[in-house]
């Protein structure tokens, strides 16, 4: 059993978790993730690797609820335990040899930017980073993201907080302002990240993303994180789940992910008033 | 006196029109009396030519001799001598073209129904059984199994038996490999399987699920860690494409994902919390006993079609006799000599139909079988909302990549000797690693051979 040592909420529907894994921690490496289930009929769901310490052995999770899972996740408490908890799946970013590089995130990809941020940070390079949301009560990870960045903007859609913009925005702004990057890395919502690798694909500039689709065993078992990257078809939980944003079928990639859509929102319903019910 | 009559005693089963509209297995089982008339027709052949056909080489006629004495436990045991999941067998193996085909009643008749009083004395055991498994006196020495599939359980259970201290590496939240998330409910009910392991964990075998060796662990970390040999038997892998049109659309699964979904994660019931779509017209592409298993699935989830699409004929069809006749019997229809050429989508990428050509058969090609070649001008399309791309896996190359010098040929299935010892010192493998999709029992197979070489290499060594 996988015991949640620390909760904290970031925002209302963002919330952090470190979670007791000695053996995942030893190897987690920014970019990889895991895959949990909150009880013994639940569903396995992919998460991205937010933080690790490996001499405490836990990871750290931050995870959106968006479904019933999530909510379900969402009502455990400090010292409750999670039923399972596998990892790190997938395989690392590449970030040696990085000099200068652009981490951009949006809405909860932050929490998957930011070890990117991070582990750039600590191998030496200039880290710029962008990072959006959609208002301010919405923001997570600024004083971590400026800690580890030599400059930031941080934009919100409604201009409550930052820069009133996107983040494309912003990275053009920079790009145009001669900022010369060696990479851009762009990690959030699929059309974020669609829009990000237009603009740097104009610019000639590599661009990094981190897929997140809809997975099951998440170890090459059963193709349902399938994406068409380089019009080859690609496994997110082996051959990812970063992958050449220029490559990707972002188009694609969108319409698999909403294909539970309605039965996600039903089950989410279910839940909440479920919940409701216990919380009375 | 032996029984001359030439028919087996037929299984009894659910009703057609009833199970394809259940989860519930379909072979209920012999009787206690269809199980002694059946053993009466074996005829205790002093060659046993059976024998020489079952990958584990169990002692066919002994325990059938058992049976007839009545001595239920006595066959239980002359079985469990060879084969740590005999309930298993009893329900998946392909008897028909194992022990059965050289059984000498099958000369002129029917053979003996091997596999079903396999089953009965299974059955008869995990439901009269009292006593537990009685704890083998421990050797002292540690041995790793990654994979709990039938070829890790199997090697599992021969080394525990000898006194080694074992422990199963899983990847999934649930032990059983396969025999899990793949093979549904109606043909091997999960309890089965989880009294199987039960059994093995009796007798002291440890399984740590989650555990993705290669990520969490390597191969070596297991060496270093005290594993004096390490089993690999982490199964068949990445689901084929055909690289169709249209193959990433909504509604396209893999066999794999779709069995997944249904077997491992429940999502055929209703308090379930895996989404599985609720198709009105399924095609299953392939001809194996996998895509007979998703095409029953899709029926039972009230889907009102289910067609198979092979490119070959009846006669070619991989999948074991029996399964194609439940599958017609529930109403599954077979579009053979037929192959997908593009997968159609709506305005919002769900799947809405699926085009085709004829085939006809050529000259054999270099698995013996003739090769289906395209009609012209034979292009159809079907209206439908779900496709299932039951076609075949390649190996998962995890292991491979995280184990320095473990040798794999060019499919990237691991390379091993005829006792499944690796390119590596101390470590072995088998089942669909090794051999890429095949059976349960030649998994199993492997699993005992490596069990035997694992013991042979420790003793040598200390």
């Amino acid at each position: 059993m996988f015991q949640i040592l620390k909760k904290q909420p970031l925002n209302p529907t963002v919330t952090l978790m470190e979670i007791d894994a000695p053996l995942i921690a030893k190897k987690a490496e920014p970019g990889q993730f895991i895959i949990l289930r909150v009880n013994e009929n639940g569903e396995r769901i992919p998460l991205t690797i937010a933080d690790y310490d490996r001499e405490k052995g836990t990871i750290t999770i931050i995870f959106q609820i968006v479904g019933a899972t999530t909510e379900e996740l969402n009502h455990l408490k400090e010292g409750d335990c999670l039923h399972d908890f596998v990892g790190p799946l997938g395989t690392p970013s590449h970030l040696e040899g990085l000099k200068k590089v652009a981490v951009v995130g949006g809405g909860v990809g932050c929490a998957i930017a930011y070890p990117v941020a991070k582990k750039l940070h600590e191998l030496g390079a200039t880290v710029h980073s962008i990072v959006g949301f959609r208002n301010k009560d919405l923001v997570i990870l600024e004083s971590q993201f400026k800690a580890v960045s030599d400059k930031m903007c941080m934009m919100s859609d409604d201009g409550s907080y930052g820069e009133k913009g996107l983040v494309t925005d912003a990275l053009k702004k920079l790009i145009e302002s001669g900022e010369q990057y060696d990479e851009v890395i762009a990690i959030g919502p699929l059309i974020m990240m669609k829009f990000v690798c237009a603009l740097t694909k104009e610019h000639n500039i590599k661009t990094v993303v981190s897929m997140n689709p809809i997975m099951i065993d998440g170890t090459g078992m059963c193709g349902g994180c399938r994406l068409t990257v380089g019009g080859k078809t690609k496994f997110a939980c082996v051959d990812g789940p970063d992958f050449d944003g220029h490559l990707v079928d972002f188009d694609e990639a969108m319409e698999r992910a909403s294909m539970y859509k309605p039965f996600e929102r039903k089950k989410h319903e279910d839940t909440c008033n479920l919940f409701r019910g216990a919380d009375r | 006196m032996a029984n001359m009559s030439l028919k087996k005693n037929e299984m009894p089963v659910q009703d057609p029109k009833v199970r394809n509209h259940n989860f519930e297995e379909v072979a209920l089982g012999y009787t206690e009396e269809q199980a002694l008339d059946e053993a009466a027709r074996c005829l205790n052949c002093k060659n046993k030519p059976c024998v020489g056909k079952c990958p584990v080489a169990i002692d066919i006629p002994a325990f059938i001799a058992k049976i007839r004495e009545k001595d239920y436990e006595g066959a239980y045991e002359i079985i469990t001598r060879q084969s740590s999941l005999p309930a298993i067998c009893g329900r998946v193996c392909p008897q028909e073209t194992q022990c059965e085909s050289k059984c000498v009643r099958g000369i002129k008749g029917e053979p003996v129904a091997i596999g079903r009083l396999e089953r009965f004395v299974a059955d008869y055991h995990n439901a009269h059984a009292k006593a537990p498994a009685q704890k083998p006196v421990p050797n002292g020495h540690k041995v790793a199994i990654v994979g709990s599939g039938p070829s890790g359980l199997t090697c599992a259970g021969d080394l525990v038996k000898l006194g080694y201290d074992v422990t199963i590496f899983e990847a999934l939240h649930l032990a059983g490999g396969v025999l899990v998330y793949g093979i549904p409910e109606f043909r091997l009910p999960k309890t089965i399987v989880q009294k199987e392991i039960d059994t093995l964990k009796a007798l002291g075998v440890k399984v740590e699920t989650n555990m993705v060796i290669g990520k969490v662990l390597s191969v070596d970390e297991l060496l270093a860690d005290g594993f004096e040999a390490v089993y690999l038997g982490s199964g068949a892998g990445l689901p084929r494409f055909m690289n169709l049109p249209g193959e990433n659309l909504k509604g396209v699964y893999s066999a794999n994902e779709f069995l997944t979904r249904v077997n491992l994660m429940k999502a055929y019931q209703d308090n379930s919390e895996t989404p599985i779509q609720h198709a009105h017209h399924v095609a299953v592409v392939g001809g194996g006993n996998v895509a007979m298993d998703a095409a029953r699935c899709a029926k039972r989830l009230g889907a009102e079609k289910v067609s198979i699409i092979y490119r070959r004929s009846l006669e070619e069809m991989p999948a074991r006799k029996e399964e194609v006749e439940h599958a017609m019997e529930e109403g599954i229809e077979f579009h053979v000599l037929t192959n997908p050429t593009e997968i159609l989508g709506d305005e919002h990428k769900f799947v809405k139909g699926i085009t085709c050509v004829k085939m006809e058969l050529g000259e054999p090609d270099e698995s013996g079988r003739r090769r289906p070649v395209v009609i012209e001008g034979s292009e159809f399309t079907v209206d439908l909302d779900c496709v299932i791309m039951a076609i075949g896996t390649s190996p998962n190359p995890l292991l491979h990549n995280t184990t320095e010098g473990l040798e794999v040929n060019s499919h990237g299935c691991i390379v091993t000797d005829e006792n499944g010892l690796t390119s590596r010192t101390a470590v072995y493998a088998g089942g669909d690693a090794v051999t890429g999709a095949a059976t349960v029992i030649l998994a199993m197979g492997a699993g005992k051979q490596a069990a035997k070489a694992m013991d042979e290499y420790i003793r040598s060594k200390n």
